[in-house]
């Protein structure tokens, strides 16, 4: 089915950038309608959900060139699934910012690019051609140097500059490997790739050419060995940024490496092991690394890290059951690490720093925020009936099923470790009393009771929001495993998707 | 600075740049030139003239802040994308006007795009040269 319909998220996010530009300065305006065009957005995003839900997949030529030759926008329930959850996160993110991002940040352009970030994020989750991908990375990646830098502080220069040089980098091997793609078979459009790849002789080639995604994809999206990075430069923005950043810039990796290795590579045994043990390694050194910080959020970036190890492991495993507890665990990570930052936020706004062991009695101070907070954190580590519980019976299943046990092993301390640092976190964050202060060390002024109560509210509110789709998915998972199955057999059986960009006969030919 | 021969061909190189500009990104279709190119030989011209004149004449000739060409031309080339739409076509269709006008030729909602782009290109130069010859 044709819609123009799929092109709205990207559109109302580009338009109601370029209004915020005509308002460059006025802050309390973009501040309004930033988020009254993320609240329509998100309506819109459910819309694309329920059609794509009940009628299938939708598909847009732009410019009206037909597939394989022109840009094609594909919407299958993978893509509207994403669109809906970065939807979320956008408006949770876009509400906090109001008041969590400070004036001057506004004033040079804060929320404009923000809309420019997440019209790329959508744009990524929606084109059906690998060189319109490429462009909407470039979208992000250029929006998020502007957030990294933006107030221009030396720490924070210091980490863009990191950021910066590795995403140049997967860039350019995304960007060879791309060449590589088309001189190996004229076409950029996934579903005609899709055909073409299947019937190359030279195997070994098509499976190098797929590892250079995987590696440009997975700098982006932060496994091993490429993550080191991603610790050392996502705590210096502020939390609404890193929110973002956090939530959502790695899981557009994510996405894209999925819709590689089911539509375009389908992995071998050799590539499926050497995902395995990517994961076991992101696992283990993800949570390895999340032991030993002590300031709050790198020791939430290290455990971004641990946790794409899950999705991989997904990848590795490469049965229907596997990918749809990768794609449960996909869903509940979006939503689930852009409030843990959101959190991290509001903590330093009480407190004044992140450090865990300057850190204390915030349960004495704040009992309520701290039970919100605590069901965050809950959902983080997966205690039953939380969100990140579910997706892992999936993943376990298949990994006994397989009979991958270094894997399991690899998830289970994974899953403890996340366990031990969040508990650790709690009793020196929530706790304990806070520390005496240093005799020449000036008292912080909690930055959080002196706001007014509708500041407050727009700093708690999306927090809330967030939790709430968070315990949705936790209690509600039936439905999202529902959805993840639906997506994981169109994973396995990629013949609709190729159908519906390509018209019935492609398949037939063949 | 004051070099008299700069600034006399300074006056006369902005009208001439500007026409070239223009003609540049109206040849843009089919045979090299538009929107791009264009933009860039444009914003050559008002940085000529800055540098004869000095930036404030530059900015009155200007009238309004070369920042505002960027939502400016984002608008209009987003708009040439969502026309197709009221003809039920697919988004960033090409719809062509039926006669070709005199001396351009026949011009379709292309060519509202690369104009899109033409004041795209030429907001971000300017804005860009401008910030970093204020803040020299």
């Amino acid at each position: 089915m044709t819609s123009n319909f799929i092109i709205l998220p990207l559109l109302l996010h580009m338009a109601t950038a370029i209004v915020l530009m005509f308002l460059w300065k006025r802050i309390t305006a973009q501040r309004i309608i930033s988020v009254i065009s993320n609240i329509v957005i998100l309506i819109v995003g459910i819309l694309l959900f329920m059609q794509t839900w009940k009628t299938g997949i939708i598909t847009m030529q732009a410019g009206n060139w037909p597939a394989p030759f022109g840009i094609t926008f594909v919407a299958d329930v993978f893509s509207s699934t994403m669109v809906l959850f970065t939807s979320i996160s956008a408006l949770a993110v876009s509400i906090y910012s109001t008041v969590g991002i400070n004036r001057a940040r506004m004033k040079y352009g804060y929320f404009p690019i923000f809309h420019f970030l997440f019209m790329g994020l959508n744009g990524a989750f929606l084109t059906g051609d690998v060189f319109n991908l490429y462009v909407w990375f470039e979208i992000v990646i250029i929006s998020s140097f502007v957030l990294m830098t933006l107030g221009g502080k030396k720490p924070q220069m210091e980490s863009a500059i990191k950021y910066v040089a590795m995403n140049m980098l997967a860039s350019v091997i995304f960007l060879t490997a791309i060449a590589i793609l088309y001189g190996l078979t004229g076409s950029l459009n996934m579903a005609d790739l899709s055909i073409k790849i299947a019937q190359i002789e030279n195997r070994g080639l098509v499976n190098i050419t797929g590892l250079l995604f995987f590696i440009g994809f997975g700098i982006k999206s932060a496994v091993f060995p490429l993550y080191y990075w991603l610790p050392s430069s996502y705590h210096t923005p502020p939390s609404a940024i890193a929110a973002i950043f956090g939530g959502l810039l790695t899981k557009v990796g994510i996405y894209a490496l999925f819709r590689f290795f089911t539509l375009i590579f389908i992995p071998n045994e050799f590539i499926t092991t050497a995902f395995s043990l990517i994961a076991v390694a992101t696992l283990i050194t993800g949570a390895l690394g999340s032991i030993i910080k002590r300031d709050m959020r790198r020791m939430f970036s290290y455990l971004i890290v641990c946790h794409i190890g899950f999705m991989i492991a997904g990848l590795g495993l490469f049965t229907e059951v596997a990918l749809a507890g990768a794609l449960f665990y996909l869903f509940h990570d979006i939503i689930v690490k852009t409030n843990l930052f959101l959190v991290s936020g509001i903590i330093y706004r009480i407190k004044g720093t992140m450090n865990m062991p300057k850190l204390g009695g915030l349960y004495a101070e704040y009992p309520k925020l701290s039970l919100i907070m605590a069901i965050v954190f809950f959902s983080l580590v997966g205690i039953p009936p939380l969100s990140g519980f579910w997706p892992k019976i999936n993943l376990f299943q298949a990994g006994f099923f397989g009979g991958n046990y270094l894997l399991i092993v690899a998830m289970i301390i994974a899953s403890f470790v996340t366990l031990y640092v969040i508990a650790k976190m709690w009793t020196e964050a929530f706790w304990k009393t806070a520390p005496p202060l240093d005799p020449d060390e000036k008292a912080y002024i909690d930055g959080f009771t002196v706001l007014r109560p509708f500041s407050k509210l727009l700093l708690v509110f999306p927090v809330v929001m967030l939790m709430m789709v968070s315990l949705y998915i936790g209690f509600g998972a039936e439905n999202i495993m529902v959805i993840s199955k639906h997506i994981a057999a169109q994973m396995m059986d990629t013949s609709p998707y190729i159908k519906a960009v390509l018209g019935n006969e492609a398949l037939n030919i063949q | 600075m004051k070099i008299i021969l700069l600034k006399t061909a300074a006056n006369y190189l902005l009208p001439l740049l500007l026409l070239f500009s223009v003609f540049i990104l109206l040849r843009g279709h089919y045979e090299p030139g538009g929107g791009f190119v264009g933009g860039l030989i444009a914003s050559i011209a008002f940085i000529l003239h800055s540098l004869a004149n000095g930036l404030d004449s530059t900015k009155a000739l200007l009238k309004y802040s070369p920042f505002y060409f960027i939502p400016f031309g984002l608008s209009i080339a987003i708009l040439s994308g969502l026309a197709p739409l009221f003809v039920g076509e697919p988004f960033m269709t090409v719809l062509w006007f039926e006669n070709p006008l005199p001396v351009i030729g026949l011009i379709g909602s292309a060519l509202f795009f690369d104009i899109g782009v033409y004041l795209v290109v030429i907001g971000v130069t300017l804005t860009i040269l401008f910030t970093i010859s204020e803040s020299v």
